[in-house]
């Protein structure tokens, strides 16, 4: 049952790979990327549970914290062109 | 594993989230516009996720993993939704429409 659920995940990480390759905008690829991520925290869960050490959920623990961290940042600076203020011409603060 | 109702429950959350995560891997793929494609990867890592590490946790038992998987299930259901609506907000804001009506077309090119 667990090698099942980790072929789904990867297999769904195969599909993410292929649309941050394809995709057309730079936020395209940062939502397959943050989608990818959270897969990867499931993929490391899931495999240890497989291998029947589950030891590596605090790995998983950290990678979900840095790959929301990284989403937020590069977001940030997708949308303001820096990280360090918040100088937009829209009204509404995100 | 102490109990067959625990593993049976664990195997079917389990195949749910891979059904899940099988949808929103395909939806990632197939759609045809970013916002739709949003649409599919935040709901299916958000529900996908929870299902998975649900079952996981039934697999567990009352152990220490149990409690570092609720953990992770805490913090994926709080981030993947912020995630999800950051980068909606972000690619609005940068002038990224939606394609929208019957035929997907996109709002500013009829004007």
């Amino acid at each position: 049952m667990f090698g099942a659920a980790t072929a789904a995940l990867l297999v769904c990480m195969a599909m993410t790979l292929i649309r941050s390759i394809l995709g057309p905008t730079v936020f395209d690829r940062v939502l397959a990327v943050n989608s990818f991520g959270t897969k990867t925290v499931l993929l490391i869960a899931v495999y240890g549970f497989l291998s029947g050490r589950p030891d590596f959920l605090d790995l998983a623990l950290v990678y979900a914290l840095m790959n929301f961290i990284g989403t937020i940042a590069v977001m940030k600076f997708a949308r303001f062109g820096d990280l360090a203020g918040m100088e937009d011409d829209s009204e509404e603060i995100l | 594993m102490d109990f067959p109702v625990a593993t049976a429950l664990g195997w079917f959350f389990l195949s749910a989230g891979s059904a899940f995560v099988l949808a929103g891997g395909i939806g990632i793929l197939r759609l045809p516009d970013f916002f739709s494609r949003i649409h599919a990867a935040g709901i299916t890592d958000t529900m996908g996720a929870w299902l998975i590490v649900v079952g996981l946790m039934f697999s567990a038992g009352w152990t220490l993993v149990t409690a570092k998987l609720l953990m992770l299930l805490l913090f994926l259901v709080i981030t993947s939704p912020l995630a999800s609506h950051a980068l909606a907000k972000a690619a609005y804001v940068r002038g990224l429409k939606p394609m929208i009506g019957r035929e997907l077309i996109r709002e500013d090119d009829d004007d």
